[in-house]
């Protein structure tokens, strides 16, 4: 007996009189002899104190530091009320909603998640989510392929490495050319662009802003380049930044993804996070993922329901241009429950706090002779500096003091080992920001 | 009363829900207009309690693991233990950020490490990555791994990939994304490999197969090492759908069936929760053969210290931006180290159990097309009595009225009027006895008054729905509804 | 199962009538009916050049979706594109609604095809 396995023995003898065996080893009988493993080799049950006590020892193992880096996974606030609410045992322990009449809840939050990302992207539609940015991209990368019968995607080199990473393992295996365009002063290179385009077919070109560096990319001239060559745009973007910044939509995006992690979902060492994807119209039947839409039910009530399912790979199997099923669904819950409660001006408020931190910082360190400008382009919350500094020395300071010091670029390029990028968010506050200017002071 | 407003409905200018620390920095400039949106987002504005208020009214519309009985075949809806979440809610693992050195993030590899080590041990596989995010991205990533297999060897003819045809949809449609031809096998009568078909299509051009056993109507493939035997003479590998797992902890193991590679369903077998649609976790285990194939980046232990290894060239590559859905595997971890030796081998024998007394107690009245002992999980192809016109959907749609969620139904394709029903072992005597007489009325009521079932759900917050509408005209957001 | 006796019909439930020394193409009764709720059909441009037996449209139901091939090739004179905004035409009545309107490129390619006796056998 155990806690989780409720059958009592008289329970267990009664229901195999009912099946016709004598000992629940019959029901084993097909399984070959040479096959049958009855012990597995893992630690003894723990109870619940033991949990809490082995727990409590991991924990003593675990060092959070106050972040100074972001890298793809930022610090931002996560609101009480969200991990209540997502925790009710009505969402977190629901199945994909493939029974509507009885899953109207998850269908309304993922309409609702559709409107908020629709809403910040300015993009028409929009999926119920993917696994994270990275792998938003790549599938962004399919699609662009499936609309345009091409095999070539261009990626910038001021894209997030992961994610240039993810893109590329993504193409390697379903037999499509990566080809990079090249960096001019911290952002994608027009030129370069133009020169790739004049002989190559492209299905399309990934960008993203702000980029790696923390730089917002000027897309100018990017889309009607890309449109004469009957290329796509695929946009990826921090989408906290969409209060402020101007929409994919309106540089022109044919394809939005990113990340939603920074709509105040814990860092959580790297996941869950949530991936997004949005597009036009036009392209919504060659969009993956789930999409919720309105109906009626047989009174004529309104109601949502799950629908285009016939691009899913449920229906389409192998002529599906995607594979995803199950996706971040609850996470999706998670940041509409957050950009419900930060609203409008919240979301704005929360990211101009990371703004002012992030150029006040970048000032200051501007101010001491050890730094000095990687690019002259405007950036969000997140920036990258060129130092003399010895970075690990400066990095292992800052640990010793409880903080997660910046990204030492060399962790994604060995010949940018003198940059670094700081990222900032609201949560920071000017006495922590005024201490690690300090340490880095004392270092240099 | 039917709650049907949108958060959006409840939007009132100035209203807020969110409070900030007072700002200590002074406001800077944005940079030039040609950066900036012109307009603002259209996102809510509300009060904290109008939204927790809201969202609690929205959960009221679903059906969760709590509220009753979920036999969900091939989903494995198995009760999500509360420590778990606990376990995994800590702030030494929440507030981690995944670039931190890996001296202050000992903690957190420990988990990973020791998960890895334990699905090991409970598949049979040699080594684990943790990296995919959900099973059908741990099935692409299965067949990366098997693909760069063969490039390897300069093998470059192996394009093709055998899925049965009763496989999950997602194992052709991972296999067209891995850039592999699926190839599809028939079944026997009893869903079981036909040995003969499989001989016909191996051959130099077969990547390999993809199987999961249990299969999907819940039958063990007890010819599987021939099936092996065979599939690795041609030079093929062997990949296991780990969705069936559960009906063999403590029972059997893949890695010693012969299989290469597989992934596993943490939110099926290990008891984390589905919440309706992910974060999920697939994490993927290969023999020591293939290890050195697994994603980057890697967790390994060397010596008494776990560390994280970014390099490896012989990899596959990257297939997540960071190590996966680590929130997920810490509730995973707490469930194996709760279960323990003990009772994790129990697993198998309940569920094996629960699933041949239901199909026992319901065969007289549903039809059942493969006769003899089943796994954790079995298929009717509809009603017995076919006459009354009522079918499979009937069927599930008025099983929600009496607070049951309805089994899978018409999957796997291989019968028409398909009900797959799946009872975890978390399920006791009483839920399932219950289960069966719900089960026999609705048969009993197809006779007698075809049209209720027909007309069913009646106690839903909706009747059944126009899909065919929602497809024709699309409405995805907010924006495009007509004003009420 | 309506199969009406003057047309010619492909294995893959289509249907083809010569009329006027135009070829009109549809889906038959038996292909509406499996598929159910049809709620979207993808169709080619008018100029596109068909081939027999190869892909011309694509049809989604609420449960499944399935590629239409060509029982005859030819150039695409008229798109029915009433069905763009009302697919649901083809569940009622869908030898009435036809889908392309091709010029007929090859006569002989017509031997090819099933009689009605014949598509009857496959239906079954």
């Amino acid at each position: 007996m155990f806690k989780y396995l409720p059958h009592t023995h008289e329970d267990i003898a009664a229901m195999l009189k009912t099946i016709g065996v004598d000992d629940i080893d019959a029901l084993f009988g097909d399984v070959p002899k040479s096959l049958r493993h009855k012990d597995i080799k893992i630690p003894d049950s723990l109870s619940e104190i033991e949990m809490h006590q082995h727990f409590a020892a991991l924990s003593k193992m675990n060092t959070p530091l106050i972040p100074f880096m972001g890298a793809g996974a930022y610090d931002h606030y996560t609101p009480s009320v969200i991990r209540h609410l997502i925790e009710r045992q009505e969402f977190l322990t629901a199945y994909t909603p493939y029974q509507p009449e009885i899953s109207q809840g998850t269908l309304q939050y993922i309409f609702e998640f559709q409107s908020m990302i629709t809403q910040l992207t300015g993009m028409d539609v929009s999926n119920a989510s993917m696994y994270d940015g990275a792998t938003a991209t790549g599938e962004a990368m399919f699609m662009a392929c499936a609309l345009s019968r091409k095999e070539t995607i261009f990626i910038s080199a001021t894209v997030n490495p992961n994610i240039v990473n993810v893109v590329k393992t993504y193409a390697d295996y379903k037999g499509i050319t990566v080809v990079m365009i090249d960096e001019a002063d911290g952002q994608t290179s027009l030129a370069s662009l133009e020169a790739q385009l004049a002989h190559t077919s492209t299905a399309g070109l990934i960008v993203q802003t702000p980029n790696v560096y923390g730089i917002i990319e000027d897309l100018t001239g990017f889309k009607e380049m890309l449109e004469a060559h009957k290329a796509l745009m695929i946009i990826n973007q921090d989408p906290s930044t969409l209060a402020h910044l101007k929409t994919p939509r309106a540089w022109g995006a044919d394809i939005a993804v990113g990340d939603c992690q920074t709509l105040g979902v814990p860092l959580s060492f790297g996941g869950p996070y949530i991936g997004y994807m949005a597009t036009l119209t036009k392209y919504m039947r060659k969009m993956p993922g789930r999409i919720c839409g309105v109906t009626q039910d047989t009174d004529g009530k309104r109601a949502f329901v799950l629908t285009l399912q016939a691009r899913e790979q449920h229906i389409r199997r192998d002529k599906a241009n995607s594979n995803i099923c199950s996706n971040q669904s609850l996470l999706a819950l998670f940041v509409t429950i957050y950009m419900s409660i930060m609203g409008k001006k919240g979301v704005y408020e929360v990211q101009q706090r990371s703004y002012d931190n992030a150029h006040y910082m970048y000032e200051r360190l501007l101010a001491m002779p050890a730094f000095s400008e990687y690019a002259s382009q405007p950036f969000f919350k997140e920036f990258t500096l060129r130092t003399t500094l010895d970075v690990a020395a400066m990095n292992q300071a800052l640990q010793a003091a409880g903080f997660l010091g910046p990204l030492p670029f060399s962790k994604f390029d060995q010949a940018k080992h003198d940059l670094v990028t700081f990222a900032l968010t609201e949560k920071r506050t000017k006495q922590e920001i005024d201490t690690v200017l300090d340490i880095i002071q004392e270092v240099a | 009363m039917y709650y049907d407003t949108l958060i959006f409905d409840l939007s009132t200018e100035g209203r807020k829900g969110y409070t900030l620390p007072k700002a200590e920095i002074k406001r800077y400039d944005l940079p030039e207009e040609k950066y900036l949106r012109s307009d603002c987002p259209g996102l809510p504005e509300v009060s904290e309690l109008e939204v927790v208020r809201h969202y609690t009214n929205v959960s009221f519309k679903n059906f969760g693991i709590e509220k009753g009985f979920y036999p969900l075949g091939s989903c494995t809806m198995k009760y999500n233990p509360k420590i778990n979440q606990d376990m995994a809610n800590l702030p030494a693992f929440t507030s981690l950020h995944p670039y931190q050195p890996l001296d202050t993030v000992q903690g957190a590899l420990k988990v990973y490490h020791d998960t890895q080590t334990w699905l090991s041990e409970i598949s049979g596989l040699d080594t684990f990555t943790l990296n995919p995010y959900a099973g059908a991205h741990g099935e692409l990533i299965g067949l990366m791994i098997i693909k760069a297999y063969h490039r390897d060897r300069g093998d470059l003819n192996r394009t093709k990939i055998i899925v049965p045809d009763s496989a999950h949809g997602t194992n052709p449609a991972s296999a067209t994304v891995a850039g592999l031809e699926s190839v599809e096998v028939k079944s026997n009568p009893d869903g079981t490999v036909n040995l003969e078909d499989l001989k016909k299509v191996l051959g130099a051009d077969i990547a390999g197969i993809m199987l999961t056993n249990p299969n999907t109507v819940g039958i063990f493939e007890k010819d599987i090492l021939e099936i092996a035997r065979l599939v690795h003479e041609a030079g093929g590998l062997l990949y296991y759908d780990g969705a069936n797992l559960n009906p063999l902890l403590g029972v059997a193991r893949p890695g010693d069936m012969g299989f290469d590679i597989m992934h596993i369903n943490l939110h099926k077998t290990f008891s984390t929760p589905h919440g309706g649609g992910g974060p999920g976790s697939g994490p993927v285990g290969v023999t020591k053969t293939l290890k050195k194939y697994l994603p980057k980046p890697v967790v390994e232990k060397q010596g008494d210290r776990y560390v994280i290894i970014d390099e490896p060239d012989t990899t596959l590559g990257q297939i997540s931006h960071f190590y996966g859905n680590m929130g997920v595997v810490l509730k995973a971890y707490t469930y194996i180290l709760s279960m323990g030796r003990e009772h994790l081998p129990e697993i198998a024998k309940y569920s094996t159990l629960n699933a041949n007394y239901i199909k026992e107690s319901l065969k007289d009245v549903y039809h059942l097309p493969i006769e003899g002992i089943c796994k954790h999980e079995f298929v009717f192809d509809g009603l017995k009595d076919k006459s009354t016109g009522v079918t499979t959907l009937d069927v599930a749609k008025r099983l929600l009225d009496f607070d049951v969620h309805p089994p899978t139904i018409f999957f796997p394709l291989v019968y028409k009027q398909t009900i797959m029903i799946e009872p975890p072992e978390t399920e006791s005597k009483q839920t399932i006895d219950h289960f069966i007489t719900v089960m026999r009325q609705v048969a009993e009521e197809a006779i007698k008054d075809p049209d209720k079932v027909k007309g069913a759900p009646y106690n839903t917050v909706v009747k059944r729905l126009d899909e065919a509408l929602a497809a024709r005209k699309p409405i995805v957001k907010y924006k495009d509804l007509e004003p009420s | 199962m309506n199969i009406p006796k003057d047309l010619y019909y492909t294995e893959t439930h289509e249907w083809v009538r010569i009329e006027d020394g135009f070829a009109y193409i549809g889906i038959t009764d038996y292909a509406q009916d499996s598929l159910g709720e049809i709620v979207f059909i993808e169709l080619p441009e008018e100029n596109d050049q068909v081939t027999q037996f190869s892909e011309f449209a694509a049809i989604e139901s609420v449960k499944a979706a399935s590629d239409l091939n060509a029982p005859l090739s030819g150039v695409v004179v008229t798109v029915n594109e009433e069905l763009e905004d009302n697919p649901e035409l083809l569940n009622e009545d869908p030898y009435e609604n036809w889908i392309i309107k091709i010029e007929i490129e090859d006569k002989l390619e017509l031997n090819k095809l099933l009689n009605a006796e014949e598509y009857a056998e496959v239906c079954e």
